[in-house]
This record gives structure tokens, sequence and C-alpha cells, in this order.
């Protein structure tokens, strides 16, 4: 027994495990699926947009620093064409020039400089002492006399400042003779510094060297950049995404482009976690959502796995007690058979018997027997043979009775009518023991479902076990019923000789009886017991030596029309 | 003591033997039957049969089947049912359809015969009842 407890016990726990196993597999996989999966299409999605919207500012920024390089070349090569080099040689002519080229564009013009084909400024309009500066050494002359105009990178030259220039080169009388403005870096660098995104996007121009035309925010290593430009083609109107750690294992986010016709390169440049700070905060709300759902889940999954287990233990539990019932019930009604069957059989060749001894009987009453020394012995075994002949009938009688069928079909009763009946059956033998039978019913009780036929073989059991206990000189048996929460309870009552404590723990118990041997079978009671447990109630006993014995029958209302559909 | 004549109907040879012996012995006529047909032949042969001994359980023609037949044929005969605990239900619906009484096997020889004593005693007053009445009829009739 101790051993099967742990084994149930054991497989209580392994049904824990597995029911808490498959409800978290079984709601955390889809969850974690769709979570992934979704997770996994909003992440592309929103790389898709946010690269989309790099490049389209970064394009349009493009175009911005593109048109404003154009337009001011435009301006200088229209001043060369529109005057001379005589003219512009004059230094006042070309202050004036200047003049009015800042009151068109503020002030993004900071000087303008006539040079000859030997590099020799010969005319200057600005706020440096720039006259009579030779050029021929420096990188942008050499550039700029060899082609029609020249756009130069961002140096710093002879005055020590950022700047870059814009030269033209015009033919005067078979002469090449240039015409250069210096860009203000300040002006140029705005058109930059204006692309800021987040906390960390900003933008640069480098050249094909690398070097920076603009001045970045922060420190950047601008090879990266140059090496995926070498290596790599695909571009999406001339635009390039590339993602890649730098030093400090940061990932970055760069989106270039082509300026100047593929000299200058613009590069925006920004933290892959700024970048994609609304995707990371909502992945993270995400997250947190998936743990806290997934330990809601766990928590549940343990406690209603054990919450079911516990059900099912208790089912369990009740089926076995059922089954057990059931076995037994079984097994009492295949002795009742088995019991009527040998009974039957029995009886005839019983009453043979007896009939033979009694004919042997009627001849010994002869005469001539009346000589034998032995008439007596033979007159006594003759006795012997019907006395228990007769006990023999008696207790096929018993067995019959006890093996017949009760009708167990549940039906409306009505208590107090039923217990009428019983009393009116059992008054004759209480008239004989000097007994009166009482009752006290409760008026209008509601009816129950039961089976008639065993709650009056519970009743005439009871009734008939009160008049047992009653002595030669009678007494009264009280038969009261009651109204006790949602129970009718019966009260059988006697004023008996009442039971002893050692028996009363017994008397429930099959087989159990104080009778004589032959008087009872010790069945009633655990009939009784049997009946009334099937029906949801239960059967009590309080008794007391001289003063009587009360037996208390309590039957539920409302679960007895359950125990119908069961 | 007055002479009964009695058949006796049970499929129990042994038990029938013997008894017819004893009741024989006590001053009784004793016809037996072993079946229900058995017993109605008897009765047809014999008009002087007073009180039947029928037992309930018999194969064939069962002890309630014999009794309507008997009753139905021979209506002052009178029958006392013979049976096990087990049929006392269709003993007591016998005594419904018309048998005397009932008795349980195996059944004390004095409270049988007592039985038969009575039964015999019924059977014999309804005779005279109805001769006297038939008596009275034809005196009626002569006088008239």
């Amino acid at each position: 027994m101790e051993n099967k407890k742990k084994s149930n016990e054991q497989y209580y726990k392994s049904l824990t495990k597995k029911l808490v196993l498959r409800i978290i597999i079984g709601a955390l996989a889809p969850m974690m699926i769709v979570s992934a999966i979704i997770l996994e299409q909003f992440h592309s999605a929103y790389t898709e947009k946010v690269h989309a919207h790099l490049g389209e500012l970064v394009l349009k920024h493009k175009q911005n620093i593109d048109c404003f390089l154009v337009e001011k070349l435009n301006d200088i090569q229209f001043l060369s064409k529109s005057f001379n080099f005589e003219q512009l040689s004059d230094e006042a002519f070309l202050q004036k020039r200047l003049t009015s080229l800042r009151k068109e564009y503020n002030t993004v013009f900071v000087d303008l400089g006539v040079i000859d084909e030997n590099g020799l400024q010969v005319a200057y309009a600005g706020p440096f002492k720039l006259l009579k500066a030779v050029y021929s050494e420096a990188d942008w002359f050499k550039n700029a006399i060899k082609s029609r105009y020249f756009v130069s990178d961002v140096f710093l030259g002879l005055r020590g400042h950022h700047h870059f220039i814009i030269a033209v080169r015009q033919n005067w009388h078979g002469k090449y003779w240039i015409l250069r403005a210096t860009i203000d870096f300040m002006a140029f660098n705005s058109l930059v510094e204006n692309l800021r995104l987040g906390k960390t996007g900003f933008a640069f121009i480098l050249n094909k060297e690398g070097k920076f035309q603009t001045k970045p925010l922060r420190d950047v290593v601008p090879d990266a950049c140059l090496n995926y430009i070498k290596d790599k083609n695909n571009s999406q109107n001339g635009i390039y995404i590339l993602d890649k750690k730098d030093q400090n294992g940061k990932k970055k986010i760069y989106v270039i482009s082509f300026l100047k016709n593929g000299d200058w390169l613009m590069v925006f440049q920004q933290d892959m976690a700024d970048a994609f700070s609304e995707l990371n905060r909502s992945q993270m709300i995400a997250f947190f959502i998936i743990i806290f759902a997934s330990i809601s889940i766990i928590t549940m999954a343990f406690f209603f796995s054990k919450k079911v287990v516990k059900r099912i233990s208790r089912t369990d539990r009740e089926k076995n007690m059922m089954n057990q019932q059931v076995i037994e019930t079984g097994k009492l009604a295949s002795i009742g058979e088995l019991a009527s069957g040998i009974a039957h059989e029995i009886n005839n060749p019983v009453a043979i018997m007896v009939e033979e001894a009694g004919w042997i009987g009627d001849l010994l009453e002869e005469e001539e027997f009346h000589k034998s020394e032995n008439l007596d012995e033979f007159e006594r075994a003759i006795q012997q043979i019907q006395t228990q002949g007769k006990r023999c009938k008696a207790i096929t009688h018993k067995l019959l009775s006890f093996a017949r069928k009760t009708d167990s079909r549940m039906q409306d009763i009505q208590i107090n009518d039923l217990i009428t009946e019983m009393v009116v059956l059992s008054e004759q033998r209480a008239k004989y023991s000097n007994v009166t039978i009482k009752t006290d019913f409760k008026k209008d009780l509601p009816s129950i479902m039961a089976s008639e036929s065993e709650l009056q073989q519970v009743f005439l059991n009871l009734i008939n076990n009160a008049l047992d206990a009653m002595d030669k000189n009678g007494g009264t048996i009280t038969v009261a019923t009651r109204l006790e929460n949602s129970s009718i309870v019966i009260d059988f009552a006697d004023d008996g000789s009442g039971i002893p404590i050692p028996n009363l723990a017994r008397i429930f118990d099959p087989f159990f009886t104080t009778k004589q041997v032959g008087k009872g079978t010790g069945l009633g009671l655990s009939i009784c017991y049997g009946i009334i447990n099937k029906l949801g109630g239960k059967i009590d006993v309080k008794s007391a030596i001289d003063i009587g014995t009360t037996f208390s029958i309590w039957i539920p209302i409302s679960t007895s029309s359950n125990n119908e559909s069961k | 003591m007055i002479k009964i004549t009695v058949l006796l109907v049970d499929d129990e040879v042994p038990f029938v033997e013997t008894m017819t012996k004893r009741l024989t012995k006590r001053g009784l006529t004793v016809f037996t039957a072993f079946s229900g047909n058995e017993a109605l032949k008897q009765l047809k042969e014999h008009k002087n049969m007073e009180v039947v001994i029928l037992d309930v359980k018999m194969p064939v023609m069962d002890g309630i089947d014999a009794l309507q037949e008997i009753k139905k044929q021979f209506p002052l005969v009178e029958v006392v049912m013979l049976t096990g605990h087990a049929t006392v239900e269709t003993a007591i619906e016998g005594m419904k359809l018309g048998a005397f009484d009932y008795l349980m096997k195996p059944c004390d020889m004095d409270i049988l015969i007592s039985k038969m004593k009575e039964a015999a005693t019924k059977k014999r007053e309804h005779e005279e009842k109805i001769i006297e009445a038939r008596i009275n009829e034809i005196a009626l009739r002569r006088s008239y």
C-alpha cells in the first residue's frame, strides 16, 4: 500500500512535470515564433525605411552641394567671360565685382584673384594681402591651368585658413589667365553641418585621398568608407549604405555619396543605436513583453498543472473508491446469486431428507419397534435430523432473501409517506413486542430522488433493529424528520438497551452481528450504509447503554438529483 | 379423523413418494402426479379429489399455470401451494388466483395436515351449500 502510494505520488509528479512542460512549450513556442517573425519583419522593414530615409537625405544634400558648387562655378565663369584680363587686373574693378558678388551671395565669396599663366597673382580683392602671391607651385594652380575650370579641395594655402578655390581659365591674347574665387569654408561647411540627425548623425565630405573637406563634428576614421567604396560598386542613385564597426566596437551606419563628379565623397555617419533607436526601443518593449508573458505563462503553467493534477488525483481516488465499491457490490451480488442457487438446490434435498426422517419416525411408532431398547435413541436421532433440517431451511431462506434483487430505479420520493408505510408494516410486530412507534414529521419536506425499494429497506432495517433492541418490557420508537441545511434528516430513536461502545465502531461493518448464530446475517446496517452513501448522504449513530440508541440519516436534497444522472 | 382425498403434485419423485407413505399412514387417500398435466389427468379420473398440494416450481407447466387450469376445470377443489422461500411472491400470486393457502418446504407434517383439513372442510362446506341450494331449488320447484 505504501509502495503504491509512493509510485502514485511519483506518477502525479511526473504528470505535473509533463503538463507544465507541454503547456509551456505549447504556449511559448507559437508566441516565440510569432514574435520572432514579426520582429524580423519589422526589423527589415524598419531598416529599409531608415536606409531609404538616410539615402534620400544624403541624396538631397549631395544635390544641394553639387548645385552650390555649380552655381558658384557658373558665377565665376560668367564673371571671367564678361570681362577681360585687363579689366579684371584692375584691382579696384575687381574689388567692385567682389562686393557685388558678396552682395548677391552673402559672404560665400571671400576673395577674388586674377592669376597669370605663370602663377603670379596680378590682381586681388579680399581681406588678405595676397597681391603678387605666386601660386605656380600650388596644386590647384597646376590643375587649374590644365583645364577650363577647376574646383579645388579644401586646403590651408598661404593664408592659413581652411578654404577652397574655384578657378576658371581664360585666354587673353593667346595666354592663359585664371580667375579664381575663394569660397568661405564656414559657408560651405554649414551646408553639410545642417545635415544632422538624432544625437550622433552628422555628415562630412572627404576628398579622394580621405582628407576632410568639411569639419567633422566628431572623430572619424575616414579610411573605412574609402576602402569600401573602392571595393564595391553596388549603388542606388549613387548612394552607398554601409554598416561597420569603428575601432571602439561601436556599430555605425555610413551613407556615402559622390560629389563633384566623383572627386569628393559625402559621408553621413550615425551610430547604429541612434539610427535605430526607435526600433531598439520597440524591440526592448517587445522583449520585456515577451519576458513578462513568458513568466506569467510559466507561473500559470505551474499553477494550472498543479490544480489539474490535484483534480485528477482526486478523481482517480474517487474512481478507485468507486471501483472498489463496484467490485464489492459485484462480489456481494455474485455471492448472492451463488447463494440463491445453492439455497434452491439444497432446499429440495433437505425437504426430502426431512420427509424421510419423518417417515422413519412414523414407522417407529408401530408396535413392533416399541420393544427395541434403542427406541429412544432412534427417536432422538430422528428429532435431531428434523431440527437440523429446519435449521438448513432457515439458512437457505435467509440466503435467498439476501440475494433478492432490489429495485434501484430512482424516483421522486416523499420521505414522510415512505416512512409512514414502513411504520404501518412494522406495527403488527411492534404490538407483539409491546412497542409503540411514534412519528414526528416535519411537514412539506421537499421530495428527493432515490430508489424507493432501497429506502424502504433502510427504514425497515432500522425499525427492525430498534424493535430487536427492546427487551420484553417494550418501549417507544420515535421516527422524526427534519430539515437541516440542504439535507433531510431522519432520526430513528429507541429507548432500548443501547449499544456498547466497542461495538459502536463496528456496527456498519458487514457481517458484524451480536445476534445469535443463525438469527442475523450482520448485513442489515452495512447495506443501509451503502445505500445512504450512494445517495450522497450519511448515516450516524449515537447510543447510551440503557437509555437508547438514535440512528440519524442525512439525505441531501440538491445533490440527490445529480446522483441520478450518474 | 375425516378421511381426506389428496392429490400430491411435485416433480421431486422421492419427496412425493415419502410424503405419500406418511400421509397414507395418517389415513389420507393420496394420489400423486409429477407434473401439472398429470395432475389434471388425475383430477379428471378421480372426481372425489378434495385437496391438491401443488409445488410452485415445476418444469414445463409451473405451479401458477397448473393452478389456473385446475381452478378453471375444477373450481371446487382446494389447492395448497408448496413453495421454497424464493417463490413466496409466486405463492401469494397463487392465493390471489384462488389457492387456499401456501406452505413452505420442508413443512411440518402436523401443519400440513391441519391445512389440508381446513381445505377439505372448506370444500365440503362449499359442496354442502351447493347441494343445499340445489335441494332447496328442487324442493321449491316441486312445491310450486
